[in-house]
């Protein structure tokens, strides 16, 4: 209980910060999250009739996905400086995978009679992707993006160790002055606040789910 | 090329890859305008393949390809096919679509404008016994097998094509629902005269919907092109002997109509009935059964002597049922199945309103058999 309290006084103090570092979580997530899903599902579309193309694609975004987080977020530094750079860069290279994966995975779930009849009534390859394949393909997709939401949400608290901000500035200033008072507040701050935006942007996405899924398809 | 002829495949031939054998081998073929033309043969006869060469869902490695007199073989297959209906086994609907935006399908790609898409869509609807009002805007998943194949065969319709293609349209569908959506189609055809290729791998599909039958062997060759009742009457050799199978004659009925056969007339009643002049009437006249009418001449129950004298029940009660609804354009196998079924040996036939017209024997199906095999 004593925590709890000491918890909320340390946070009351800090409302700036706590909003500017938010802030800075966010603008991660969204600017990360926006590019990675449209190269990934650009890589999906352009790949679809060549399986060569496609798997080769797969297994370099699996190669980042196995590139251990401290290190990829470092290894940019020499090329981009420190700070936002370098933090996009790494969180970008890991959102790619989950969102190609399932992009990929939707468009070849859809049924092929379906695609049969699309074809045989005479939709061009284009008029098939977008009016037959992709909108069957969403919730696969979106399904992808969440994860992707999710991972970036957790990872982006490292872009604090190359001065890149976010979340995670709480959790290492705690870190570095373990045990004096407050630091263990800190480090509760900063993952409690993860967690919240992770579970808010959860919500939105739900929502952009329910609105943009055909009743047809739910 | 000769005016009727609506679809022709010159010389065509399609292989795969490095496959010493064709899928398709230069095969020749004419469909006329108008007429339902099924593609028959065992499975991997090449049915399919032949069909899809047609829309050019496939794509002939030689040979040329005739629409209306206009080689198409090189054309944008997307337009060509916007010209052909398409309806597959598998139907196909598009799950996210409503059933109105499915059938407007064609229609939206050719641009038309929203009003007239719409009233095509309630028409089609109408047109496959489907009330606009219910199906409009749901979803495939809402629909049984039977209704999405109507709803397939509506889209495939939607932009009044001339051509049908139908592959094994009612393949998938349970035996009792399928013989309706037969029986609905033909009557629509009457109507709508597409020219219409269909493939279906069972010849009594074949005998009952096409005007005129290929029978295909492997490669798609042609082992038999004719009126299904010249291919039943004299199989050109052991290979379509064997794929029409026995029963050949049984097959025959379901070429002929009731219309066909001279409707006998037994004695009818209608309510209110005096027992006595009934009894009196069924004595005197040759047959032992009668039939009891309602106030608008539909056929209720068959009445024989037995149940004229039971006292004990009104005649509105007496005898058994007639619950099989008969009309001239049904087939005599349609009929033949009602005389077993009705325990007299008679089947009464109806007009398309339900007034009784006369009813269908067993000596007039033996007399019209017999004809039709004395004129061979």
């Amino acid at each position: 209980m004593d925590f709890v309290l000491s918890l909320w006084d340390y946070t009351s103090g800090r409302g700036e910060q706590v909003g500017a570092a938010l802030a800075e979580h966010l603008l991660y997530v969204i600017s990360v999250v926006g590019l990675a899903s449209v190269v990934a599902i650009g890589i999906a579309i352009a790949t679809r009739h060549n399986v060569f193309a496609r798997e080769l694609a797969l297994a370099v975004a699996s190669v980042f996905l196995t590139i251990p987080s401290l290190a990829l977020f470092t290894i940019f530094i020499p090329l981009v400086g420190l700070g936002f750079a370098p933090s996009f860069i790494a969180l970008f290279l890991y959102a790619i995978l989950p969102i190609l994966r399932n992009t990929v995975t939707g468009l070849d779930g859809v049924d092929p009679s379906v695609m049969e009849s699309a074809k045989g009534m005479g939709l061009t390859r284009t008029e098939v992707l977008v009016r037959i394949q992709l909108p069957l393909a969403w919730p696969v997709i979106l399904a992808g993006i969440r994860i992707a939401t999710m991972l970036t949400v957790g990872i982006a608290a490292i872009a604090t160790l190359v001065a890149g901000g976010g979340l995670g500035d709480f959790i290492k200033s705690g870190l570095a002055r373990l045990p004096l008072p407050n630091s263990l507040e800190a480090i509760w701050l900063g993952t409690l606040l993860s967690l919240i935006l992770a579970f808010a942007i959860d919500m939105a996405l739900k929502l952009v789910k329910n609105v943009t899924i055909s009743r047809g398809i739910r | 090329m000769s005016d009727d002829v609506l679809i022709r495949l010159e010389n065509v031939t399609k292989k795969y890859g490095d496959t010493p054998d064709a899928a398709v081998n230069n095969l020749t073929l004419e469909v006329r305008r108008g007429e339902v033309l099924v593609l028959v043969g065992p499975s991997g006869c090449g049915k399919s393949t032949t069909l899809r060469l047609i829309n050019r869902l496939i794509e002939p490695t030689s040979g040329t390809l005739y629409l209306n007199g206009e080689d198409v073989t090189n054309i944008n297959p997307s337009m060509l096919r916007r010209k052909i209906g398409y309806v597959i086994q598998q139907v196909g609907l598009f799950p996210h679509r409503t059933i109105a935006e499915n059938i407007a399908t064609v229609p939206k790609l050719l641009n038309w404008d929203k009003k007239k898409i719409a009233e095509r869509v309630d028409e089609l609807l109408d047109l496959v016994g489907m009330d606009p009002e219910v199906y409009r805007d749901r979803y495939p998943k809402e629909l049984s097998g039977g209704q999405a194949q109507r709803v397939g065969v509506a889209r495939a319709l939607a932009a009044d094509p001339d051509v049908l293609l139908m592959d094994e349209p009612f393949g998938a569908i349970d035996p009792i629902t399928r013989d309706r959506l037969q029986n609905e189609f033909l009557r629509l055809q009457q109507d709508l005269k597409k020219t219409i290729v269909f493939v279906t791998h069972d010849i009594d599909e074949a005998i009952k919907m096409g005007n005129r039958i290929a029978i295909l062997r492997e490669q798609s060759e042609i082992a038999q092109l004719d009126t299904p009742e010249a291919i039943l009457a004299d199989p050109a050799d052991e290979f379509v002997e064997n794929f029409l199978g026995s029963g050949a004659i049984l097959k025959s009925l379901t070429l002929m109509k009731i219309a066909d056969t001279e409707l006998h007339q037994v004695p009818v009643f209608k309510a209110p009935v005096m027992r006595d002049k009934a009894i009196e009437t069924l004595q005197d006249s040759e047959d032992s059964t009668s039939i009891l009418l309602d106030a608008d001449d539909k056929p209720l129950r068959w009445l024989d002597l037995a149940a004229l004298n039971r006292t004990s029940q009104p005649i509105e009660k007496s005898g058994r049922p007639i619950s099989v609804d008969l009309q001239p354009e049904d087939t005599l196998q349609d009929a033949l199945t009602a005389m077993l079924q009705s325990s007299v040996g008679l089947a009464a036939v109806t007009d398309r309103k339900g007034k009784y017209l006369g009813c269908c024997t067993i000596e007039s199906l033996a007399k019209l058999l017999v004809e039709q095999g004395a004129g061979k």
